[in-house]
Parts: C-alpha cells; sequence; structure tokens
C-alpha cells in the first residue's frame, strides 16, 4: 500500500505560551518544536505498521519553511521511507489543505492519514478538507482500522461510543487514541533518518480562508480557595452559592 | 441572510450541542434554518430559536453527503453561514463542508462573533485564544459543547422534508457500539473524575456514587485508563477526550499538562488530594488537601442531603 502521512510541526506539550507583536504572533523563542503527537503516534505509527503486514511504501508530507526539515527527519527517524515538504509558511487550514490536495492528486495514494487535530490550532480540519478536495471518504477520529486488501473496517469516535465503518481505499482519516501505539527511533533510525529523500516541492498558489487577528491569554486563575478536609461538606455549599454551578 | 445548523440525533434525541448550535446560530440573528438529521422530536429546535426545520434520512453517517445537503439546503435559502456542534459528527462534517462551500471554517467557537465579526476559540489546548477571521463570504462556524448559553427563543419552527442530496463518496457504517452510560462524558456539566490516587478500581463505588447523586459523568486521568480500572470512553486528557463542563472535580489526580490540556476549560475545577504540592492545586477554583477516602464519603453524604440529582 501506498501510503501518504500529513506531520504538523508544533511546539512541545510542555512549551509556554506566549505572544509577541502585539499578541499577533506566536512567540517561538525557546520553544521546542515536535512532530504533531496525533500525527506521530497515531497517523505515523499506524501506516508503518499496515506497510510492515502488507508491504508498501510511507511518505510523510509537511506543507512549511526549511525550518522544519529536522522535525521531518524524526519522522523519518520512526520509519517512514521518504519525505515530502511543500514549501510554504501554513497560516489556514484551506489553504494548506489545497497544497497537500495539489500534490496528492494524482499520486495514487491508497490512504491519507493525519492526526486527530494539531495540538497548536486544535483545528481538526486539514483531513475532512482534504478529503473533499480529492473527493475521496472521510473518517475522523479512528480508533481502530483493519485492512483486507482494498477494504477497511474502521472504528471512529462517536458520541457515547463508537461506529464501525466499512470503506474502500483509495480515502482520508484521521487518527485519535487507540490506533497505535508511540514508537520510539532507535539509532539505526536516527542514522538511516539523515539520508532518506526529502523532497522539496514549490507550493501552488492558494488563498487563506482564515487568519488570525488577535491571540489572548487565558485570564488569570484566581487563587485555589481551600476547604478544610474536616469540613469537606462545606464545598458543596460554595459551589452552590458562591460558584453556582450546582 | 440565512443560517444553516447542522442537527444531530441519538437514540432519537436531539444531541445537546446541536441545541446549542441552533441558539448559537439564533443570536447571531437573520433566519435560522435548522436541518435535522435522524428522527426526533424536534420542538426544541423552535424553542431554542430555529424559523425552520428541514428533516433528512440518510442510510449512513457520510460526511460528504451531508454536507452536500446542507450546502443545497443553504443554496435554496441564500444562506452564507453554517454552523454545528464542534462534537464528534461536526469534526467530521465541517471540515468537508468547509472545502466544499470554499466557506472558511473556524472550528471550536467559544463565543458569539465580536462586533468586527470575529469569532474567538481556544488554542494550544486550551492554554490560549485566538480571535478568528474569516476571508470568505460564506463562512462555516462550529461552537465548543457547553460553551455558550442556550437562550430560549420561543419559537415554532415550520417543518419539511428533504431529499438527502447525491454523494460519489461511497463508506458504509456497518455497526454503533453505544456504551450503556445515559449522560455521555462530552454532553455533561458535572463531571467527577478519578486518577491513581484511588489505589484500584475497586475504590470506585464511591466516585459513582457520588457523580450518580450531583446527576454528574465520571471521567478519570489516563494511567487510570491504561491500567484497564477505567474504560477508556472514561479517560479525559490530551490524548482523551477534551471536555468543557460546568464543574469538574478531580479526586486524586496530580494534574500533568497532558491532563489539563483536556479539563482547562471547564468553569469550575475542584481539587482534592491529599499531596499539598500537587501542580493540579494551582489551576483549581477550589481545593480540598485530605484523603481522598474520607473526603468524598463527606460529599456524598452531603450531596444526598441537598437532594442534588437531576
Amino acid at each position: 500500500m501506498n501510503l501518504l502521512v500529513c506531520i504538523s510541526k508544533v511546539p512541545d506539550t510542555t512549551s509556554k505560551i506566549a505572544f509577541t507583536d502585539g499578541d499577533t504572533k506566536f512567540d517561538t523563542n525557546g520553544v521546542q518544536f515536535i512532530v504533531n503527537p496525533y500525527d506521530e503516534w497515531y497517523a505515523l505509527v499506524r501506516a508503518l505498521e499496515i506497510k510492515e503486514a502488507v508491504g508498501g511504501k510511507v511518505t510523510v508530507l509537511n506543507v512549511g519553511t526549511a525550518d522544519n526539515d529536522p522535525t521531518i527527519r524524526k519522522a523519518l527517524a520512526i520509519g517512514a521511507d521518504d519525505a515530502v515538504r511543500i514549501d510554504m509558511d501554513p497560516k489556514d487550514s484551506m489553504s494548506t489543505a489545497k497544497q497537500i490536495a495539489a500534490y496528492a492528486k494524482d499520486k495514487g495514494h491508497d490512504m491519507i492519514l493525519c492526526g486527530k487535530e494539531t495540538i497548536d490550532y486544535n483545528g481538526s480540519q486539514l483531513g475532512g478538507m482534504l478529503a473533499a478536495l480529492l473527493d475521496q471518504p472521510y473518517i475522523s477520529y479512528a480508533s481502530k482500522m483493519e485492512i483486507d486488501g482494498n477494504t477497511a473496517t474502521v472504528e471512529r469516535d462517536i458520541q457515547g461510543g463508537k461506529e464501525v465503518i466499512e470503506v474502500q481505499t483509495p480515502f482520508v482519516l484521521s487518527a485519535a487514541k487507540g490506533m497505535a501505539e508511540a514508537r520510539i527511533p532507535n539509532m539505526r533510525g536516527i542514522m538511516a533518518a539523515r539520508t532518506k529523500p526529502l523532497e522539496v516541492v514549490e507550493a501552488v498558489e492558494s488563498t487563506d480562508a482564515t487568519s488570525i487577528l488577535k491571540f489572548e491569554l487565558p485570564a488569570e486563575k484566581g487563587d485555589c480557595k481551600y476547604v478544610d478536609a474536616e469540613n469537606a461538606e462545606e464545598l458543596l455549599e460554595l459551589l452552590r452559592n458562591e460558584a453556582k454551578v450546582l | 441572510m440565512s443560517t444553516i445548523v447542522y442537527v444531530n440525533t441519538q437514540k432519537g434525541n436531539i444531541i445537546k450541542a446541536s441545541l446549542e448550535a441552533v441558539s448559537y446560530a439564533a443570536q447571531m440573528g437573520g433566519e435560522v434554518i435548522a436541518v435535522q438529521f435522524g428522527d426526533a422530536d424536534s420542538a426544541d429546535l423552535g424553542k431554542y430559536g430555529a424559523d425552520q426545520v428541514a428533516k433528512v434520512a440518510v442510510e449512513d453517517f457520510n460526511p460528504d453527503q451531508i454536507a452536500r445537503t446542507l450546502i443545497a439546503v443553504g443554496e435554496s435559502n441564500s444562506a452564507d453561514t453554517f454552523v454545528m456542534a464542534h462534537d464528534f459528527s461536526g469534526k467530521a462534517i465541517a471540515p468537508v463542508l468547509s472545502a466544499l462551500a470554499e466557506a472558511g471554517l473556524v472550528s471550536g467557537a467559544v463565543a458569539l462573533p465580536a462586533e468586527d465579526g470575529s469569532i474567538k476559540k481556544a488554542v494550544f489546548s486550551g492554554k490560549a485564544f485566538a480571535h478568528m477571521k474569516v476571508n470568505t463570504d460564506k463562512k462555516v462556524i462550529s461552537v465548543t459543547p457547553n460553551s455558550i448559553e442556550k437562550k430560549e427563543a420561543g419559537k415554532t419552527a415550520k417543518e419539511s422534508t428533504v431529499e438527502a442530496a447525491n454523494s460519489n463518496v461511497k463508506l458504509t457504517v456497518k455497526e454503533q457500539k453505544l456504551e450503556s452510560t445515559d449522560l455521555p462524558l462530552t454532553e455533561a456539566e458535572l463531571v467527577v473524575s478519578a486518577g491513581r490516587g484511588l489505589k484500584g478500581p475497586e475504590n470506585w463505588n464511591m466516585i459513582e456514587e457520588l457523580a450518580k447523586e450531583m446527576g454528574a459523568a465520571t471521567a478519570c486521568s489516563r494511567p487510570v485508563s491504561d491500567m484497564d480500572w477505567r474504560p477508556h470512553h472514561e479517560h479525559v486528557g490530551q490524548t482523551g477526550v477534551a471536555i468543557r463542563p460546568n464543574l469538574y472535580i478531580a479526586v486524586g489526580i496530580s494534574g500533568a499538562i497532558q491532563h489539563l490540556a483536556g479539563v482547562n476549560q471547564s468553569k469550575v475545577i475542584v481539587v482534592i488530594n491529599n499531596d499539598p504540592e500537587a501542580p493540579f492545586f494551582k489551576s483549581a477554583d477550589y481545593g480540598i488537601v485530605g484523603d481522598a477516602f474520607e473526603v468524598v464519603p463527606k460529599l456524598l453524604e452531603k450531596a444526598k442531603s441537598m437532594n442534588l440529582e437531576g
């Protein structure tokens, strides 16, 4: 199977979030960047497992500038065969999806995988847009997938449970918890990643469907109000009369 | 101008997050057309602001077909805005709709559009907000469940039936596996959650009892679901479910950053932990430093006397 995994570069989970330029830009000062965890743990690793089971090739794709290359190499170290970087600084999901669709439309991938969302903009948008642009089925929040020939049986998250879907390749899915277990790259993988092909593709013309006008940090939490463990029941009075949530 | 709202149903009822989406659209102004997929009493749609209800029957949950149906209803009503819940179904449909309709998508809105038309949403896993501007003529807004107040509009919506649109994209739903719980975690306004501090799965009775007495859903931290002390669907946090209840009570959870990412948008957070240094207290509105096995029974007894359920 010919598998394409879309990966995003995001600030590490524990990063301190701050903004510059009048709160219009994310402050990257001192921030460590990683492959978006859901793209890596769930989408990429499941793609590798499928390749290991049925043969084929796993390509990782990133839309970004040359600054992203070290992050893309991390995905190669985990086991992807090759990488593509579409040379554009992405600002919006729609224009990013259009870049990927323009690249992927004649490549004959059997499956395109991405994570359930990115941990920076939390949009959960790319996979669905890509599916629509390629006129393929979209399965969101897939937590389990079995492949039999060209037929995939996929479990996806729905409110209060799971839904089992049968779909033929090619299709697009976003991967969630349950799809695969995270893999840690070994030294051989890291060495091999240095020489694996990373093709840089020129961006096509696209316009941003949305823009971020301004960022805002949440209001500081007031101090925690402590209730004595001896009189724990007072908590519920406070929740009813003061916080008014009961 | 008018707004199209995607309305989802489950077990013969309209889901709460869809009613919130209808109310969101009504509070934006203009005519509101609710497009209801699946059979359910639609009286509440008018109550929260729908002027029209278009009912559609589809065989499978196919995001492409649903999106095309919404677009078709939108075209016959000159709609420029589409609204739906940012829940599992909205996350599947909104991006497909956005690309098919060339309509910019703001996913996970937490407030009504501001005067300049910008829409606020949470970013960086709840650690910040962004004010988004849509550059296209049409727009799609998906609304984070439990983030806006539903307002009663007291309308009686005009009902009609519409045909589902054609779709070249095929997928088949073979089966739905629904948890037996009456209150899905993502819909709950009150949540009682517990972690490793409870020491073993056999100690969850008091958590379940407290939740039941309060009319709350139960949740858990990642280690607890990883060890199979609790079912996976209860896991809240970065890798599990992200929730935004009015009240989140965390018992015996230290509050790692990955856990906070799933709950930091809760309106009120209560932390109960025997370790006064637990990092979760920094994000808490109320805290009790004490042994869960002494504190929770006291809360349970009090909850019973307050008659909170329902």
